[in-house]
């Protein structure tokens, strides 16, 4: 699931201060509700109410057929004592390395580079099509680019025979087949397919700088580690903020490319919170507690969410001087 | 331009001179790492025109021996391409056109009617836009099983709707909170209501924002996996990605195959990228802009 450079746009919402409501005007106001009359039903429909079922199904046990039993905490106490369950966020733990950590830093340093080495120094015509070529992964679907690296990393795959065209043949491996490398080999494919996305947002941003800036500090013998440490970085601050967030949810969401590459497997090296709900919903057929699974991981989004916005704010107050 | 600054008094030749060389040593990692990236599409194309039996003596890097189409022709027919393209198109088409109205009938409400509590309600929306989709899935499946809605594009097409327009609604409401007030003034003392200052006036301004919002939640749609991997379960009804991976979950596909099916999906992706990207990019720098 490509996430969005639009949020990339998206200034802090403006809260522009509200006219004294005079009478008049708050009855004018009342008017605008029914514009949010039908996107209010269909949000109830569609996001709200299933939302509290999954709620109310966490706490029954039921196979989808026939009546829930309620059985108040009990999935959640069985959670607590599967491993299974841990497993998977462990394996959450790294998937945020690979999808937000790496790509975050990398793109930052690709950006800076592509902005301010190649495309003042070179062309820019180089540094726009160097851009496409690592945003080239973001544009084909997430599970396509599972099947492809699927079969990359197969035993017989392109990986093995080009590591045997280059002499390296005794590395030879079933690289998502064996518990010890199936990790790391779905945290290389989410590094290939996350890193264009930070790399475009960031080289929009920084589309904003005023490039007096960076003349003014090459004059004064700034170097490039100079520059952007005291210009790059704190100019982008705002979309870092943003990719961070959008990566880190798209990270603790991940299912279409672990579905695509390895079904968690093997052994549960690669299980994530996302697919193991998927399984234990639709294949072991535990309604109740594949719920008890998606509640837990839509808390944990909801308190990420929260506090990366709580922060970005914080920090913009201070900018600000406040 | 790359506009090289003359050095300064204090600035060394030989620091321009070092300087003149790093930049290629830069350019040449970075070159690198860009061929790194497109390795793995290099690989798609030369595998995806090699015939079975070519693949399993001469193995994955060779050059193929032959202009071998079967793969493509049999991905074309088995899982009925033609017919999957459709029903991408058909879903991907119709949560766009939907998700931009109800965004926009949203954000009008909340960033130009400023209705009570509107910040709250916007941030509603923007957490129903994080949710995992794990959290609703269940009840949906259940629900459009019991209203006779299961393995139809209509329901993936709604849910769809409402999912995307709760990003939408969040950003419309944020660019139409900085929305001219002078203009919506003036319209209402030309006697306009709220309906035709939203088509006469609203509208036409942020026809741009709206057209990337409109191509966001068309490509967004189109590479959706997981609920369309619960509801659509039919060869009639399956999105290309849904077709694509249950193909390969039944291991029924050779490695020429794969790559062919991969390429065929991946086209009309890139297609639709390369048609749009000029407005994806005037639409960023509108908003950095901003």
């Amino acid at each position: 699931m490509a996430v969005s450079e639009t949020v990339a746009a998206v200034q802090p919402a403006a809260t522009p201060t509200q006219p004294k409501p005079g009478r008049k005007r708050r009855g004018r106001n009342a008017a605008y509700w029914l514009y949010l009359l039908p996107g209010a039903v269909l949000f109830i429909l569609v996001i709200g109410a299933p939302l509290v079922g999954t709620l109310y199904l966490s706490l029954t046990k039921w196979s989808g057929i026939g009546d829930p039993r309620w059985v108040g905490l009990d999935n959640y106490q069985q959670l607590l004592h599967d491993d299974v369950f841990w497993a998977s966020f462990r394996n959450t733990v790294w998937m945020l390395v690979a999808m937000v950590v790496v790509p975050t830093l990398l793109g930052l340093l690709l950006a800076a580079v592509l902005f301010d080495v190649i495309g003042r120094r070179f062309k820019p015509r180089t540094a726009a099509a160097l851009r496409a070529a690592f945003y080239l992964p973001q544009v084909l679907p997430v599970v396509v680019a599972g099947i492809v690296w699927g079969w990359i990393l197969r035993p017989d795959g392109a990986f093995n025979s080009l590591l045997d065209a280059v002499g390296l043949g005794a590395l030879r491996h079933d690289w998502l087949g064996d518990p010890d490398t199936a990790l790391p080999a779905v945290m290389a494919v989410m590094i290939w397919v996350q890193i264009g996305y930070p790399v475009v947002v960031f080289m929009a941003a920084l589309q904003r700088v005023d490039p007096e800036l960076y003349e003014a500090a090459e004059v004064d013998g700034a170097n490039w580690v100079h520059r952007f440490r005291a210009i790059t970085l704190p100019q982008i601050r705002p979309e870092t903020f943003v990719v961070a967030l959008t990566c880190t949810i798209a990270a603790l969401k991940v299912f279409g490319p672990i579905f695509a590459l390895t079904r968690g497997g093997p052994e549960n090296a690669t299980n994530v919170p996302s697919y193991f709900a998927y399984y234990t919903f639709f294949k072991k057929l535990q309604v109740g507690y594949g719920s008890a699974i998606s509640t837990v991981l839509t808390l944990i989004i909801v308190v990420v969410a929260v506090l990366f916005i709580w922060m970005q704010a914080r920090s913009e107050r201070r900018d600000r001087g406040f | 331009m790359a506009v090289i600054t003359p050095a300064p008094v204090r600035g060394p030749v030989r620091d321009r001179h070092h300087r003149g060389v790093s930049r290629w040593i830069v350019l040449a990692l970075v070159v690198l790492g860009a061929l790194v990236m497109l390795v793995p599409f290099a690989f798609m194309l030369l595998n995806a025109f090699k015939s079975p039996g070519d693949y399993s003596s001469a193995g994955p890097l060779s050059w193929p021996t032959e202009f071998y189409t079967k793969g493509l022709r049999t991905y074309w027919t088995e899982v009925n391409f033609p017919l999957k393209l459709w029903n991408s198109t058909l879903i991907a088409g119709s949560v766009a056109v939907l998700g931009v109205a109800v965004s926009l009938l949203n954000a009008y409400a909340l960033g130009i009617g400023r209705v009570r509590g509107r910040l709250w309600i916007v941030g509603l929306f923007l957490l129903a836009n994080m949710l995992p989709q794990e959290a609703l899935i269940y009840p949906l499946y259940y629900v459009a099983k019991a209203i006779g809605l299961y393995n139809t594009q209509l329901s993936v097409i709604i849910i769809f709707t409402v999912i995307q327009s709760a990003f939408g609604t969040y950003l419309l409401a944020s660019v139409m909170g900085t929305f001219p007030r002078s203009l919506l003034e003036a319209a209402a003392l030309d006697g306009a209501g709220k309906w035709t200052v939203l088509w006469r006036v609203v509208f036409p301004n942020l026809r741009p924002t709206l057209a990337v919002l409109l191509i966001f939640f068309f490509i967004w749609t189109w590479n959706e996996f997981l609920i369309p991997l619960v509801m659509l379960i039919d060869n009639q009804t399956q999105t290309i990605p849904v077709a694509l991976a249950s193909l390969q979950g039944d291991r029924l596909m050779d490695a020429p195959t794969t790559n062919a099916g991969a390429l065929i999906s991946l086209v009309p992706a890139i297609l639709f990228f390369l048609i749009f990207q000029r407005t994806l990019a005037r639409g960023i720098t509108a908003g950095a802009e901003k």
